[in-house]
């Protein structure tokens, strides 16, 4: 389950020079995509605005109704304690918002971008190191490790993630769930950014030897301006396909941890409610329980591969 | 065999013990961190804690970590792996053996079917590039690589084996042939070979079709249709087997997604694999065990990586390997 395994299949495309504009005009033209941008933009916003759109809180129970169909009360039905469906998947569109959102900035950004760019760069020891780093990252079996930082950490990321709501007084942190975050997020992070910082890597190894890089060097500009605005420009078309079908394998990534209970906990996601009606053996009498979550992740992360397909053809003039 | 080639492997094969020396000590530190240990947990609430002191005192787990991964390392390069404290005082090989066995037929069989059935749909798609068929059967077959194991292996237990009475309740069998316990090639087994196999189709047609649109606008292609050979000759002859060429790179990344996937596989069918086995020795905090699936699982890897570095270089001299550790 590596969150960015994916990535590494569309790095055979080139690099295209094409700006932002024309490539929008280009995806527009493309129904597919357009399909796909639609079922991503409802389920994120749905997961934005879930504290003003959620008809139920994510902890309301409603133990009159349990595990009951769908009905005017509750939309899409309840589970086994009385939650209403529908408003679990909103709140569950949020918790993948946040996890996706946070492991995009950290692992494919920060960690993932900027470590490529500067093994890509300046090879010889950086390179070595970085790459080396990344090889134990990559040759470890990830889920097991996964599974090792929960059963040794998540109590003391609980009690530092206390400890910070204290120190800070910020109230939001001691909310149910926060702390698990946190632990989800750095795992997923962890394992994350290989992918990318390989991918970049790669594309700025065959740029560096390019004569505007040679130029800019000439004319003396620092290395963090070599890299961001002559490198990263460059690299951008290839990074945005990654990291929208790295998207989609955060989203699925979820479902994984949760069902082996390393995932979030106290809130709810997509990934725990497929587990609860799956582990409840319930599915063949109450089949909504299963079907209501399943429905929001495969519709998600099917958009997100869509997306990713389309943009590939769209980036990579020669395959189109 | 070259010597540049010869100096790579060497090179490569000196760096394995270095990440596995890092790993093991990242697992085992991490292990030891825990709140828990296997003392508590084989006891049991009830236990007398002056006991469960006793025999922690006596096992060494009150020892500094780094003395006992020390401990730990030592007998690990002696080729002792410890012992298993879920399955009493088992050595960790014995196991680990008939798990690691039944996975890897697993992973062998879903791999080599999965290419099988995803290399002709990925040329089938670029043949007809520019038509509706190509978007259209790369668009199928991301439908299943999009839909959760978690989601598709109850359904499809209760379809198949409850409604149709297709399969067998079992998803695994000790049938032997010419001996040798192959439970893979019996029927028990058809529904986690499946399960494995359809979500990898998409990303292997993808690659595949992007190979074959490569290779198709190539001067030599050009020629083959010129000289008035027939279609398929020139498919099968001239594009696909140079199209499939970069195709082994996929091998890697293949296996490491395939172990993500068979934990839950494994788990929810009842498959006695190492993906099961994992789960349950972090479970019981069986520390031996845990080390002893990392290391194995890291080093399959890490050589399965470099036989594809190697192969690489072989079938694409371009690539020089003697150029430094770099892949």
């Amino acid at each position: 389950m590596s969150t960015f395994e994916q990535v590494e299949m569309v790095s055979e495309a080139p690099p295209s020079t094409s700006g932002a504009p024309r490539l929008l005009r280009r995806i527009a033209r493309r129904p597919v995509a357009v399909g796909a941008i639609v079922v991503i933009v409802t389920i994120y916003g749905l997961g934005i605005l879930a504290p003003l759109i959620a008809p139920y809180g994510f902890q309301d129970a409603d133990l009159e109704h349990i595990r009951e169909g769908p009905s005017r009360e509750h939309l899409l039905g309840t589970d086994h304690i009385g939650h209403d469906l529908l408003s679990r998947a909103i709140w569950s569109a949020q918790t993948t918002v946040i996890i996706s959102m946070t492991v995009l900035v950290s692992a494919g950004l920060i960690l993932g971008t900027s470590l490529g760019l500067l093994s890509g760069y300046k090879r010889g020891k950086t390179d070595f190191i970085i790459m080396r780093l990344g090889d134990i990252f990559v040759s470890v079996p990830t889920i097991l490790l996964l599974l090792i930082i929960n059963a040794s950490l998540r109590d003391r990321v609980d009690q530092w993630v206390g400890g910070l709501a204290e120190v800070t007084g910020i109230a939001w942190l001691n909310e149910p769930g926060v702390a698990s975050y946190f632990l989800v997020f750095g795992a997923l992070s962890m394992f994350g950014w290989v992918g990318i910082a390989r991918l970049v890597r790669s594309q700025v190894l065959a740029l560096r030897e390019s004569s505007y890089v040679a130029s800019a060097e000439a004319t003396g500009a620092s290395t963090p301006r070599i890299l961001i605005h002559h490198l990263l420009p460059n690299v951008s078309n290839l990074l945005i396909v990654s990291l929208t079908i790295s998207l989609g394998a955060v989203a699925a990534a979820e479902v994984t941890l949760s069902f082996l209970g390393i995932g979030i906990q106290d809130r709810p996601t997509f990934g725990l409610m497929i587990s609860e009606a799956v582990g409840l053996g319930n599915i063949r009498e109450h089949p909504h329980m299963m079907l209501v979550p399943a429905v929001f992740i495969i519709a998600l992360v099917l958009s997100f591969n869509l997306l990713g397909d389309q943009l590939t053809d769209v980036l990579s003039p020669r395959r189109r | 065999m070259p010597a540049g080639l010869a100096t790579y492997i060497i090179r490569r094969l000196l760096v394995i013990p270095l990440i596995l020396l890092v790993v093991s000590f990242i697992t085992f530190a991490l292990g030891r961190f825990g709140p828990s240990d296997y003392v508590e947990i084989q006891a049991g609430p009830r236990a007398n804690p002056e006991t469960i002191e006793r025999i922690r005192e006596e096992r060494g787990l009150n020892d500094p970590v780094y003395e006992q991964y020390v401990r730990w390392l030592m007998d690990f390069l002696q080729g002792d792996f410890g012992t298993s404290v879920k399955y009493r005082g088992v050595p960790v090989e014995d196991v680990i053996m008939p798990r690691l066995w039944v996975s890897l037929q697993i992973n062998i069989v879903v791999i080599l079917l999965s290419w099988v059935i995803a290399l002709p749909i990925g040329t089938w798609a670029a043949m007809r590039r520019g038509t509706w068929l190509d978007p259209l059967s790369i668009g199928l077959l991301l439908v299943p690589a999009s839909i959760p194991v978690l989601v598709a292996t109850p359904i499809l237990q209760w379809l198949l084996v409850v409604q149709l009475g297709l399969l067998p309740a079992d998803s695994w069998s000790d049938a032997e042939y010419f001996g040798v316990k192959l439970g893979v090639f019996s029927k028990e087994a058809i529904l986690a070979i499946f399960l494995l196999t359809v979500p990898t189709l998409a990303g292997i047609a993808r690659f595949m079709r992007a190979q074959v649109i490569e290779v198709m606008d190539q001067d030599f292609v050009r020629t083959a249709h010129a000289k008035g050979l027939a279609v398929n000759v020139v498919v099968i002859r001239h594009i696909a087997r140079n199209a499939l060429l970069p195709i082994v790179t996929l091998f890697g990344f293949e296996l490491a997604a395939l172990t993500g996937g068979a934990i839950i596989v494994e788990t929810l069918l009842g498959i006695p694999g190492m993906g099961q086995f994992a789960f349950e020795a972090v479970q019981s905090r069986d520390y031996d065990s845990i080390m002893a699936v990392v290391m194995l699982g890291s080093l399959l890897f890490m050589l399965a990586m470099l036989v594809v570095d190697v192969a690489y270089g072989f079938i694409d001299p371009r690539i020089r390997l003697g150029g430094g550790l770099q892949q």
